[in-house]
């Protein structure tokens, strides 16, 4: 894996670790799914106020699962660097 | 006790100016400790000295309020009626049904204990998260795991089990045998892991950030105009640490949430 990241350091000029680059690639995923997650909930709040329980707990159900993608992005350099 | 990398930090007395020593990252040596004391091979570090007194802390604080319950409830009775009604209304109630009755204890101290353990990273002295060591939040997962794996067996015996951990009705017949493998995978070995890989990475990343602000704040600080910038990694540090008390809640409530419903889905009838 270094290896690609020195070609790819010297072909580009970039110099630091590809690896902060990596994590940025792997959060936008995530993010998006988060946003997509707290403003639907937010918009069904907002139509159905009674239905406010029940929502919220799918809401974070549906966070918690996509939270993971972007943690598992942070756990991944520290499983293939040993 | 003291984490040894930020100590040294302290004690070289690194700033910006005038020495011009590079930033002190922090990195994976703020998890690690020096061991309080050693028997044999066998260390007891820091994390363990925490995770034993939040263990304490939540037998004794439900000890105490349920001891002589009353009709009429005292002020801890109070309290500890509320935190098992919580979870006993939002959580047990509403994902498994009636049937989750009997697992109110269980998911009440599972989510005290790592509320707690999660709250032991912004207790002054304490300041480390505990479940930010990956063994705690295994040990955890694996026994939501078991029960996760008893139930469904317990619930629809051995083949019907297996039947209800990897195969769905009605799907076209070249796909079963994908299907059966993707279900496999998600069930029994995708869920323990990702169920400790949140609360872990989610009080890592926590911690980290915390650290990173308090060491940048005291390699900032100089005789000049650009301590306003000490000032402000400052003040995003204190703003992390609530922050943090937030993502402590909401994490611990996710853990009791997901454990919840993996049991009501080991104990739903087979569609």
């Amino acid at each position: 894996m270094s290896a690609a990241f020195e070609i790819a350091a010297a072909a580009t000029g970039v110099k630091g670790n590809l690896g902060a680059v990596a994590y940025g690639l792997a959060a936008i995923g995530p993010g998006v799914g988060i946003g997509l997650v707290f403003g639907h909930s937010i918009e069904a709040m907002a139509r159905q106020p009674e239905a406010m329980p029940i929502i919220r707990q799918n809401m974070f159900l549906g966070f918690a699962l996509c939270e993971v993608l972007a943690l598992l992005g942070l756990v991944v350099p520290f499983i293939f660097s040993a | 006790m003291s984490n040894p990398s930020t100590t040294a930090i302290i004690a070289s007395g690194c700033h910006i100016t005038p020495s011009g020593c590079g930033f002190p990252a922090p990195g994976l040596n703020s998890f690690n400790f020096k061991p309080i004391f050693s028997i044999g091979s066998f260390d007891f570090t820091k994390p363990m000295l925490l995770a034993l007194i939040c263990m304490l802390l939540v037998v004794g604080f439900f000890w105490a309020a349920f001891r002589k319950p009353k009709l009429v409830p005292g002020k801890l009775q109070l309290v500890g009626e509320i935190g098992y009604n919580f979870i006993a209304r939002n959580i047990a109630r509403e994902v498994i049904g009636k049937k989750g009755d009997k697992f109110v204890p269980f998911l009440t101290s599972i989510f005290f204990f790592v509320w707690l353990m999660n709250i032991m990273s912004i207790i002054p002295l304490a300041q480390f998260p505990v479940a930010s060591r990956f063994a705690y939040p295994v040990a955890l997962a694996l026994l939501v795991w078991i029960t996760y794996m008893y139930l469904t067996f317990k619930t629809h015996g051995f083949a019907g089990g297996w039947k209800h951990l990897t195969y769905m009705e009605g799907l076209p017949k070249p796909l079963v045998p994908l299907i059966v493998f993707l279900e496999f995978l998600q069930n029994v070995i995708t869920r323990p892991f990702t169920l400790a890989v949140r609360l872990w990475a989610n009080m890592f990343a926590g911690h980290m950030l915390i650290v990173m602000f308090s060491v940048a704040t005291w390699y900032l600080l100089t005789p000049s105009i650009m301590a306003a910038f000490s000032g402000a990694s400052f003040v995003l540090a204190i703003g992390m640490t609530a922050f943090e008390v937030l993502i402590q809640f909401l994490q611990a409530y996710i853990f009791t949430l997901l454990a919840s419903l993996y049991i009501s889905g080991a104990l739903e009838e087979s569609h």
